[in-house]
């Protein structure tokens, strides 16, 4: 009993120091749900997407000693505010809402919001046809923002990742989903989503849907945001963004 | 119950006021002004907590009755899948129970067609069906093993008499095997219930709207991060205070 | 049969959970699971000694204050409590740190995990302790009081070998909530066991296959414990008559 006690205060103290050491290292936060193909863990436990090689780039040029750090993404604001993490990366789009919260860095990618939904429903992006209907979200999300401020008549169903929302578009669970194009250009090209096709861009309204992807920081991190900034504009003017891209997509997303 | 007197002792008074303190610093240092937008969304939510909650543990009471009897007393071929039973449900996290059920039997349904068109389907596309089975098979694993022991701890000799005079089985299970292991549980059946209690938040997981999952939605929308959480803490002690409060009652009764 | 295993999604199981598939993500995140179980339910027995002992023989304030925290860790669910203690917990380091004139302090993973499941064990292990506590015969610590012993030393000599054989039941069912509740730090993001399959399941769409893998580690270490604590409860026993009674 007493070896047991003196172990568990000895593992304790351990682990309330083991964190002050590592200092000038940015924490990158990133969501810790998979969210292919920008960010999502390969079967040997590395973080590997678009979004993981433009934070190594984007980093490199910086000068910045970056490590990937994964959190809950309905949490991640508050991670960041809390000081868990120092910058988030992660398909994060920049909005009025969040500004209040948070700063960001200029966007580095950018690309609209579709409606998903099996190929035998005949539906598109607009409120009407999605009235009645069973539309899954992500939590925490514009598209959740913008389902709530639009698709009032249509049953909305929130799931913590976009991942399993996908999961039940398949499952024939929900009618529809809305998320961003590159991600279900992705999706409906796999085997699970061949189910199912982009009916369509919802309309565009810039104070929901954000001006594009960008690095959320803590207010008032200028240091950071501008440090972020130069790599952003360094890895788009030597042509580095562009060969990212290139590998996993067809068409340019900044 | 503790008595006025108690409460009267000189530190608990300081105790008090410091506490009424935390609660007046909160109430003005802290943002609440979410709540009267939130409030109808919090009052559906906490209805489906509660009816979960309600459905689970009478149904998960109701199965633990036969599994308890039978790893009590059942054959070999009862009590073995039984036992089992038990052991698995008491064994893994009901956390990854409830996402198997909800995500493995999902990603069966694309592959049997026929489902989607059966009268079942209406029910099965929506996630309360399988929060309370998940609930309901965890309540009965639990329950399950402390009515075994409930079961044989009545004393033989009573149901000797019973047979002596010339009961049938059932009956005599019915009026008195029954309602002695039910007494003998009740004082435990309390602290299992809040135990559910506690488990119900997990179903937010699979999008089932309760309490925890509209506390989550106003940290979503608005990023007040304490807040809700406190509140949300409130509301779980409010009701498992109601419920240590009717078990109580109920057993005095 | 393997028309059922196909159906099931259980067809190229062997395949991806070899070690070089998923399998090993799984393996890592059981370790990870492990090891903050361990120091969950380590930090939880001295937050319980202390609690058990503040309980029964501390001033009027600590038992009132221990009573507050263990009633309210009882009552709220552990999923709401893990958010709470790992938002506070980490804005209370960084204040104290500020304070003090340091930097922030960086918490990784396992410390917090641990330090939330250890608050919430905490709360349980005082119940056991105090119940194991109490339980030893009076007489017992008295005849160690009138021999001089210093109190400390009564705790280590006499009270805690003691109420071994009385706290074992209920620190191993402890255990065993902390092993499962791991699971529970998979919703802040944490990359333990629970986790590690979602991921594993959702990108390989192999979602019976991945689910059943990680219950069936649950499993192993729920039955491994068992084994390991029924005889760590016969040693606590050693020297006791045995509770059955009769011979065997």
């Amino acid at each position: 009993m007493k070896l047991k006690a003196l172990l568990a205060a000895a593992t304790a103290a351990a682990a309330l120091t083991a964190g002050a050491a590592a200092a000038e290292q940015v924490k990158i936060g990133i969501a810790a749900e998979p969210y292919p193909p920008f960010a999502s863990l390969d079967n040997s436990g590395n973080w590997v997407g678009w979004e993981v090689e433009v934070i190594g780039a984007v980093c490199a040029a910086a000068e910045l000693d970056c490590v990937i750090t994964p959190v809950a993404w309905d949490g991640i604001i508050p991670s960041l505010t809390g000081q868990q993490i120092d910058a988030i990366m992660a398909s994060m789009s920049i909005t009025e809402e969040r500004m209040k919260t948070i700063d960001f860095s200029d966007p580095y990618y950018n690309t609209p919001a579709v409606i998903v939904a099996d190929k035998s429903m005949d539906i598109d992006a607009t409120p009407e046809s999605l009235a009645g209907k069973i539309v899954g979200i992500q939590a925490s999300t514009i598209h959740q923002a913008y389902a709530q401020e639009y698709f009032k008549d249509a049953e909305l169903k929130v799931y913590q990742t976009q991942d399993e929302a996908n999961q039940d578009l398949f499952a024939g669970r929900i009618d529809a989903t809305q998320a961003d194009s590159i991600a279900m250009a992705d999706f409906v090209g796999s085997d699970t989503g061949s189910c199912c096709e982009i009916k369509g861009a919802v309309a565009d309204d810039p104070a929901i849907l954000g001006r594009g992807v960008g690095a959320g920081v803590r207010k008032g991190d200028d240091a950071l945001r501008e440090a972020l900034n130069k790599g952003i504009a360094a890895i788009l003017a030597d042509g580095t963004h562009e060969k990212i891209t290139a590998k996993y997509f067809t068409t340019s997303i900044y | 119950m503790t008595g006025l007197k108690d409460l009267m002792q000189p530190h608990r008074i300081v105790m008090m006021l410091v506490f009424a303190a935390l609660v007046i610093w909160c109430a003005f240092a802290l943002r609440w002004d979410w709540i009267p937008k939130y409030a109808p969304l919090a009052l559906e939510g906490l209805w489906t907590t509660i009816w979960i909650l309600a459905v689970s543990t009478v149904l998960g009471f109701l199965l633990a009755v036969p599994l308890g009897l039978a790893q009590a007393v059942g054959p070999w071929y009862l009590s073995i899948p039984a036992r089992t039973f038990c052991t698995i449900i008491r064994g893994t996290p009901l956390l990854l129970q409830i996402w198997l059920l909800y995500y493995g039997l999902g990603s069966l349904f694309p592959q049997f067609p026929w489902i989607r068109s059966s009268e079942l389907w209406p029910y099965l596309r929506q996630a309360w069906p399988y929060a309370v089975l998940a609930l309901t098979l965890s309540y009965a694993g639990y329950e399950g093993e402390v009515m075994r022991g409930a079961f044989s701890g009545v004393a033989k000799g009573q149901l000797e008499a019973a047979k002596s005079f010339g009961m049938p089985r059932f009956t005599m299970f019915r009026r008195i095997w029954l309602p002695q292991a039910v007494r003998n549980v009740l004082p435990t059946l309390g602290g299992e219930t809040i135990l559910q209690l506690k488990a119900t938040p997990l179903v937010a997981t699979i999008t089932v709207m309760e309490i925890y999952a509209v506390s989550s939605r106003v940290r979503a929308d608005t990023f007040i991060v304490y807040e809700p959480l406190l509140l949300l803490a409130l509301v779980y002690m409010a009701i498992a205070g109601m419920i240590a409060f009717a078990f109580r009652r109920f057993e005095k009764g | 049969m393997t028309g059922l295993f196909e159906l099931l999604g259980l067809g190229a199981s062997a395949e991806l959970l070899s070690l070089s598939g998923w399998g090993g993500n799984l393996l890592r995140g059981l370790a990870n699971s492990l090891q903050i179980a361990f120091g969950a339910f380590g930090l939880g027995l001295v937050i319980g000694l202390f609690g058990a002992y503040g309980k029964l023989y501390g001033g009027k304030v600590t038992r009132d204050l221990l009573a507050i925290y263990t009633t309210v860790i009882r009552a709220v669910p552990e999923l709401v409590l893990i958010l709470i203690l790992y938002y506070v917990g980490s804005d209370i380091i960084n204040k104290i740190s500020e304070g003090l004139g340091g930097g922030r302090v960086e918490i990784n993973g396992v410390a917090a995990g641990i330090w939330v499941l250890g608050v919430v064990q905490g709360a349980y292990a005082t119940e056991v302790l105090r119940g194991a506590i109490k339980a030893v015969p009076v007489g017992q610590i008295e005849a160690a009081k009138s021999y001089g012993m210093p109190a400390f030393m009564i705790m280590r000599r006499v009270t805690i070998p003691a109420m071994m054989s009385f706290a074992v039941p209920g620190l191993a069912n402890l255990w065993l909530i902390a092993t499962k509740d791991t699971a529970l730090l998979a919703v802040v993001g944490f990359n333990e066991l629970t986790l590690e399959t979602r991921q594993a399941a959702s990108s390989t769409r192999a979602y019976f296959t991945f689910f059943l893998a990680a219950g069936f580690l649950y499993l192993m270490v729920t039955l491994c414990s068992g084994a390991v604590f029924a005889r760590i409860e016969k040693w606590a026993r050693r020297g006791q008559p045995s509770l059955k009674g009769g011979t065997r």
